[in-house]
């Protein structure tokens, strides 16, 4: 590698860092995405000097293809189904990870690797990890793009020796290693993408929906681990940084996951969470017991008269798309002289900072938007707590109840609000399959519906 | 019918000599080559991953957890500096499996780099402060 190349490449790297660096806040951020993009582009230019003449235009021809594709994509997707769509890309970062591991095996001259007329065995093993993490990080996030999408059902999918036959699994591909390290044949380098390809598909079968946060960050962070890997079989500075920062924001973002549900990565990774246990919580409720129901004049007339309302929103929102016409009803109670703000719980929705991204869409300025810690002592002071789409994340029972799955898990204290206003479709369980304790407390009031048309009806009857 | 034990155990002993010898002459090389020379470059590649890891450690611990969906857009955009190794595979003259593979991985990267930075863009021109 000639030295221009090489401090080319640094230059591409120390971008990558300004990226990340600019999401500190908001107001940076533009200029960090900015940053990407010319880290990227140099990193490309780069490259291209290296390449024949005559590959160019089928190169040429690859990047528009598949840039096309991506930009129509990333234009057109919703917001609400952000979580997929990083889900797709991230399997599309390990497909890419096993066809260059599998280039460079059948083709190593092209990437310097000969030395002494055979492979290096470090360059093996590099090869072989490199595909191997790039395998299980594509079927995996298929798998968890098809929860996401609704095509496969999102309620967790367990069955007996599931994880006996994962370690099978995974002790299968490190022998694997071994044969392919000693003697390298196309078999066994076929063997190790096959069976870390079945490992990363049965990996996320057993995770639930509500899971996601964590799952969706673990593939982040093993999509920056496989370039790091292809990075050290390539023998290249860029992409050893470029994945070991990848690698290290998404095991950062799976903690604070982790953290935000009080459970340690191999309970979600075991998977299972929520598929029990849910009778018999619900059986010990009992039915008899009452709620509160209330209209949405109701709502409008005790919120139009509050001071102060706290607005909790949860992955219910996304799915009835009530965002906007959530911001609609913020606006009306704001000119009647209410302050209304967000509290974010870090767990909400699909995918870390989903609410976030949805409230910015509807255009609620992000300085109104709370995370946990900042606005929980303020719940105290409020008039109204309104719950739209969020469930377990406000559940008492996880301060209280010591036998509730959810015991331990950092909860929004919304019921130290004066009301608490309850917008549900019915009083179905949450995704930890436990009942709310919230709902038979007698400041609570229950509004059943869809979020959406909840939110239009407060609107209508707060400016009559 | 001892002296032919005895040669045989001899012989026994000079193979494993012969195999201890050959194994303490790989075990050289690969010291060497880790120490030094031609193969170094694991180790140079381990000291940039971990300072790496740690820069991206104390990087990402700063970024606001308002602004967490569009980390993951952009390293995901970022990741995709994979399609560095593609255009090395698909760069050189020739035809074979190489070259698709190579090809192949630079169409799925693309998709990630230009899906990845534009829906970072789009999260991002959206978040604004109040009375803007």
């Amino acid at each position: 590698m000639s030295s221009v190349i090489a401090l080319a490449y640094l230059f591409s790297g120390v971008c990558f860092i300004m990226a990340l660096r600019g999401l500190a806040s908001p107001e940076s951020a533009r200029r960090g995405n900015l940053y990407g993009v010319i880290g990227m582009v140099v990193a490309i230019g780069t490259t291209l000097t290296l390449a024949e003449a005559s590959s160019l235009w089928l190169i040429a021809v690859a990047i528009a293809v598949g840039g096309g594709i991506g930009a129509v994509v990333a234009l057109k997707i919703k917001m609400t189904a952000l979580p997929q769509l990083v889900a797709a890309f991230h399997s599309l970062v390990g497909l890419a990870a096993v066809l260059v591991a599998s280039a460079a095996f059948v083709n190593p001259e092209a990437f310097g690797l000969i030395a002494g007329g055979a492979v290096h065995a470090s360059s093996l093993v590099e090869m072989s990890l490199g595909a191997a993490i790039g395998a299980v990080t594509f079927t995996g996030s298929l798998v968890a793009f098809a929860k996401l999408q609704g095509l496969v059902t999102g309620k967790p999918l367990v069955f007996r020796f599931q994880h006996a036959l994962n370690l099978l699994l995974a002790l299968g591909a490190a022998a694997l290693f071994v044969v392919f390290a000693l003697e390298p044949s196309v078999p066994a380098f076929a063997g190790i993408v096959a069976v870390t390809m079945l490992l990363g598909f049965l990996l996320i079968l057993p995770i639930g929906g509500a899971d996601m946060p964590v799952v969706i960050s673990m593939l982040n962070s093993y999509s920056g681990w496989a370039a790091a890997a292809t990075g050290f079989t390539l023998q290249n500075p860029l992409l050893i940084i470029t994945g070991a920062l990848v690698g290290a924001s998404g095991a950062i973002l799976s903690y604070i996951m982790c953290k935000g549900m009080n459970r340690s990565i191999f309970n979600v990774i075991l998977g299972g969470f929520g598929s029990d246990g849910g009778s018999a919580a619900a059986a010990a409720g009992g039915a008899a017991r009452s709620v509160k129901m209330g209209s949405a004049e109701d709502a409008a007339f005790i919120m139009k008269n509050a001071s102060s309302v706290i607005i909790v929103p949860g992955y219910g929102m996304a799915v009835a798309q009530a965002q906007h016409t959530l911001r609609e009803m913020a606006d009306q109670l704001k000119a009647n002289g209410v302050k209304v703000r967000y509290a974010i719980h870090p767990v909400a929705g699909r995918m870390p900072g989903h609410m976030n991204v949805l409230l910015a869409e509807a255009n609620v300025p992000y300085d109104e938007v709370m995370e946990l810690e900042e606005i929980n002592r303020d719940f105290a002071q409020a008039d109204v707590a309104f719950v739209i789409g969020a469930n377990d994340v406000t559940n008492p029972a996880a301060k209280t109840d010591p036998k509730s799955p959810i015991y331990g898990m950092p909860i929004l204290d919304v019921e130290k609000a004066k009301t608490v206003l309850f917008v549900k479709r019915s009083m179905a369980s949450g995704y930890a399959g436990v009942d709310n304790e919230l709902f038979f407390q007698s400041n609570t009031m229950m509004l059943f519906g869809d979020a959406k048309q909840m939110c239009e009806d407060i609107v209508k009857a707060a400016k009559s | 019918m001892e002296n032919n034990a005895l040669a045989s155990g001899l012989d026994g002993l000079n193979h494993g000599q012969q195999k201890l010898a050959d194994l303490a002459v790989g075990l050289g090389a690969q010291a060497s080559s880790l120490s030094g020379g031609e193969t170094s470059f694991f180790i140079t590649g381990l000291t940039i991953f971990v300072l790496a890891c740690f820069v991206g450690y104390y990087v990402v611990w700063r970024v606001t957890p308002a602004l967490h969906s569009p980390l993951m857009a952009v390293t995901n955009a970022v990741s995709s500096v994979i399609i560095v190794g593609a255009l090395l595979a698909a760069g050189p003259v020739g035809e074979g499996p190489f070259k698709w593979y190579g090809l192949g991985a630079v169409v799925s990267a693309s998709i990630n780099i230009f899906g990845g930075f534009i829906v970072t863009q789009r999260m991002l021109l959206m978040y604004r402060k109040k009375g803007k």
